[in-house]
């Protein structure tokens, strides 16, 4: 639950010392406010430069603004001053994922789920990228040699398929066939980043698409176009792995809808391409 | 009831280009009553429709953006369509190739209102 920014502000400024900072910034971020975000987590970073929770909130927000290379060293950053910290090994183990690396990604994912073991999609998260739950069952690893300005340099390079595009942080959402954001974001009606939640759905409700269409004999499927209360979203799969989600005002006709889904989709397949 | 129903689908199915329509119980993917052409297998068409309902609903309410009140899966050979109703119930409709749906989602909103 985003908490209320104004009254966070509000303590904030009776006392800019505090560490109301990390809830404020946290919120704003949440908020996709990430400008703002972003100002005061760097003040509350030039107060406590050796705190943390700091260095992971700035990864957070640097992630969000898709500067991976400098959110991979904030998080290296948090490692060094707390090899324990969950947040920490979550955010880097998702960097390591996307730059294409999974022993590491997997290295640090299962170290953030021993520290959090009741994190269900922590959990799923493991089990996806090692190929199965038998992972609980094989002995925790030594670390995988660092390779540390190689996969900074990948998080670099691999940027975000939708970048440019109207939308890009609020209204598309690319996953891979396991669930795991490749690019873009998405916001609720309500302003609250919902890109891990929604992504943890969009593979599995692409998948029954694909089934539903090929047991009705209806054909290649194109677009599952979905009304809800105030928006309209439009799920298809830019590649045989991946799934993309966009969404739109309610009441603006399906045909947009579905040819800015198409737009997003030619762009992610131009970045999948690159990537690949 | 069911024969309601039936009267509400065949009202459908006489739209050009529908193949089949039912309504179906969301929770255990039954069909509640069907009209559908030669070809369409009831069971099938129901249990995939519950399913892909529920995944969606699913993802609009962890996206935050509530309830479903339309589905509409494009494929190259034609479409399914699915009106959950205020009830346990789902509207379904299967429509061909290059078959205007702009009447069909209409009529299929405003059927869905009286599933109960």
């Amino acid at each position: 639950m985003t908490e209320d920014i104004r009254a966070l502000s509000a303590q904030y400024a009776a006392d800019p010392s505090s560490l109301v900072f990390l809830r404020l910034a946290e919120a704003l971020r949440q908020r996709r406010q990430l400008d703002a975000a972003l100002k005061i987590a760097l003040q509350g970073l030039s107060r406590y430069p050796h705190l943390p929770e700091a260095h992971d909130l700035y990864a957070r927000i640097l992630t969000d603004k898709h500067d991976y290379a400098n959110a991979f060293d904030e998080w290296d950053t948090v490692l060094r001053l707390s090899p324990d910290h969950l947040g920490a090994h979550k955010g880097i183990g998702f960097l390591y994922y996307r730059a294409g690396e999974p022993d590491h990604a997997l290295y640090h994912l299962r170290l953030a789920a021993e520290l959090d073991p009741g994190d269900a999609g922590l959990r799923a998260a493991v089990e996806r990228v090692a190929g199965g739950e038998e992972i609980w069952e094989a002995p925790m690893p030594e670390a995988p040699p660092e390779r540390e300005e190689e996969a900074r340099a990948v998080t670099v390079a691999v940027g975000d398929p939708f970048a440019g595009l109207e939308g890009a942080e609020e209204r598309l959402l690319l996953v891979d066939q396991d669930g795991f954001r490749l690019g873009g974001g998405l916001l609720s009606g309500e302003g609250v980043d919902v890109s891990e939640a929604a992504g943890a759905m969009l593979a599995g409700t692409a998948r029954e698409a694909s089934r539903a269409a090929r047991m009705l004999e209806l054909g290649e499927w194109g677009h599952l176009i979905v009304e809800a209360a105030g928006v309209g979203v439009c799920l298809l799969r830019p590649t045989a792995d991946t799934s993309l989600l966009s969404t739109m005002d309610a009441g603006l006709p399906a045909g947009q809808l579905s040819f800015f889904a198409e737009r997003a989709a030619k762009a992610a397949r131009a970045w999948l391409e690159r990537v690949r | 009831m069911t024969a309601s129903y039936g009267a509400m689908l065949d009202s459908l199915t006489r739209l050009r280009g529908i193949r089949g329509a039912m309504v179906v119980s969301v929770e255990d993917g039954l069909v509640v009553a069907e009209s559908l052409m030669a070809g369409l297998k009831g069971p099938t068409l129901a249990a995939l429709s519950a399913t892909l309902a529920s995944r969606v609903t699913e993802l609009t309410g962890s996206s935050g953006y509530g309830q479903p009140r339309f589905l509409h899966l494009q494929g190259t050979d034609g479409a399914l369509l699915v009106a959950p109703g205020s009830s346990d119930l789902l509207l379904v409709a299967v429509a061909g190739k290059d078959v205007p749906l702009g009447l069909l989602r209409l009529e299929m909103l405003r059927m869905a209102e009286r599933l109960t």
